[in-house]
């Protein structure tokens, strides 16, 4: 695994990954989902009241890969939850810096969840804290730590962000 | 406060049937604020830990009620209405913090000490021999409502009512349940509010309801965290108030075909984890309870799923919203490897949890099933028609044990 070269269009690339990630969840390819993340990995859902303070425990908290997998199939044949969709808008990432070749990045997000009769609500606003590498030629997470702006939740989640 | 008759009877007799309308009444509403959280109970309002020096305070809600908790110099907690004598404003807009002696009113400057009395009031004498208040004028007559304050294990609890001791409210045998758990100092792992469609009595009675569990969560049948086959019960204190409801693991009880007998969903045949990390229990309570959800009345909840703790209130927000308010919890004295199976096992509960998501949006379900049912009874069958302590939760014991101490509060 080399470094990442931050000249080498690299802002472009984790542009063009956070649009793929949220297609993926968007379009309700969920099975794709954990291929975002590099293996080890860490992907957790807070708020930035917890994330402040140092409170490690977020409403979502896996650190591997089988654990997202483990989400997804919950979702599709344990959990029971009206049939909802999120739609993603996701800002321009700025690069924080690099170090021991990994990129650290901060992305904003908004999602809309919309529900099955129609109804629309803003569901989340956040970033998305990440860490960066590069495996097989490919950018992937070695972290994301997703922080909500609000400690609220409504009804509950299910879909990741 | 005169407190007008209920003006809807209560239809029935039995515990074992509830009128819709008790989800959907706006009068009926009113009277519980003023009858349940500000009578004569005991309210979660922090954790000991989040006040710990003089001066350190919080606010929240008994209810609907906005106050404020302070841990005063000689080390007592003190509780008060968090309403400006003056005009009414919030006296304090902040979550917590620390005043060092006194709060004040952002409107007009009034001042109280750290027991909620009114203590001073900006220009009480007026300024350059005009204006000012009456000579008359006694602050003592105006000052904030008092609360009562206890402390159990860590928790703090506040009444506006005159409620017996913490230890007798609960009763012997649930006090023995809370103590089982909270045996040491705690910490915060994390916080989270849920908000939640319904009437804040469907979550009081889902926490309660040992019957749903293993039938709406299919996480708990499928992994086999809880079900009926496994033993345990429900304890349920003398007066229906408060409940602990316990499944115990046994590894005989592990190859039972029950759920798949009666083609319950919650069983599902080569369902795997591949990281069953999650489930990675260890018994650090020095018992074989693998699960405990205890509930004191009206709006707290302690839960032990495995080594994942928590803490919640219940705060109602009208008649069809209410928040759920989260603690996650582990011990001071917790080894590396202890924290991170907590931080694991929080995947199984919360908004987001595998085995507890279902609870966020059924009670939903229910506020709108019965929306023009208010006259309907709802069948609160199982297990009989008492609320009693039962060694099963094939029963809803103590969702009518719920009822129970509600009717007694209310006064049907
Ligand atoms: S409302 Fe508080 S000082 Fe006037
Ligand atoms: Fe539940």
């Amino acid at each position: 695994m080399g470094g990442i070269d931050l000249s080498d269009g690299v802002h472009g690339r984790l542009a063009q990954l956070n649009a793929e990630y949220a297609r993926a969840i968007d379009d309700d390819r969920l099975e794709e989902w954990p291929d975002f993340f590099a293996e080890p990995c860490l992907y957790t859902i807070t708020s930035v009241d917890n994330y402040r303070q140092g409170l490690p425990l977020g409403v979502v908290y896996a650190d591997s890969k089988a654990m997202l997998r483990d989400r997804v199939t919950a979702l599709r044949r344990a959990n029971i939850y009206e049939r909802q969709a999120y739609r993603h808008v996701v800002g321009l990432p700025a690069i924080l810096g690099e170090s021991d070749g990994a990129l650290r990045a901060e992305t904003p997000f908004l999602v809309v969840r919309i529900m099955h009769d129609g109804r629309m609500d803003l569901f989340a606003t956040g970033r998305y804290i990440d860490v960066l590498v590069e495996e097989a030629g490919a950018l992937r997470f070695r972290e994301r730590v997703v922080v909500c702006d609000s400690k609220r939740v409504d009804t509950l989640l299910a879909i990741p962000l | 406060m005169a407190i007008s008759v209920p003006q809807r009877p209560w239809p029935v007799e039995t515990l074992a049937r509830v009128p819709y309308w008790v989800y959907q009444d706006p009068e009926n509403y009113q009277r519980e604020l003023r009858r349940i959280f500000e009578g004569d109970t005991w309210n979660f309002v922090c954790l000991e830990m989040d006040i710990p020096n003089a001066g350190d305070f919080r606010t929240n809600t008994v209810g609907a009620l906005p106050v404020i908790v302070v841990r005063d110099t000689d080390g007592r907690i003190n509780a008060f209405e968090n309403r400006c004598s003056h005009r009414g404003a919030l006296i304090s807009f902040d979550d917590g913090g620390n005043v060092k002696q006194r709060f004040q009113c952002i409107y007009h400057a009034w001042s109280y000490n750290l027991r909620g009395d009114l203590t001073s009031i900006a220009f009480e004498k007026g300024s350059q021999g005009r204006g000012g208040m009456p000579p008359s004028f006694c602050k003592e007559e105006v000052s904030p409502r008092k609360l009562r304050t206890t402390t159990l294990c860590g928790l703090v609890f506040a009444s506006l009512g005159d409620p017996p001791p913490i230890e007798d409210y609960l009763g012997e045998q649930i006090l023995g349940r809370v103590k089982r758990v909270l045996r040491k100092p705690i910490r915060v792992l994390g916080r989270t509010v849920q908000v939640l469609p319904n009437n804040w009595k469907l979550y009081a009675e889902n926490v309660k309801d040992t019957y749903h569990a293993s039938l709406l969560h299919a996480f708990l049948g499928t992994f086999r965290l809880s079900r009926f086959t496994q033993a345990g019960g429900v304890l349920v204190s003398p007066d229906g108030a408060h409940h602990a409801s316990t499944t115990i693991d046994r590894p005989e009880d592990r190859t039972s075909t029950a759920y798949r007998d009666q083609g319950i969903r919650t069983e599902q045949d080569g369902y795997r984890l591949e990281d069953p990390s999650v489930f990675d229990g260890v018994a650090e309570f020095g018992d074989d309870i693998k699960l405990q959800i205890l509930t004191i009345f009206p709006s707290f909840v302690l839960q032990q799923i495995q080594n994942s703790l928590a803490v919640r209130q219940i705060v109602p927000k009208g008649l069809d919203s209410m928040e759920l308010s989260w603690t996650y919890v582990g011990f001071e004295d917790d080894t590396p490897e202890m924290h991170r199976r907590r931080l694991k096992q929080s995947n199984l509960v919360g908004p987001a949890g595998f085995v507890s998501m279902e609870d966020g949006c059924v009670g939903g379900f229910v506020q709108r099933g019965t929306a023009t049912a208010p006259d309907v009874l709802s069948v609160v069958n199982m297990g009989g028609e008492g609320a009693e302590t039962q060694d099963t939760r094939a029963t809803e014991a103590s969702v009518r044990g719920f009822w129970k101490a509600y009717r007694r509060h209310m006064g049907y």
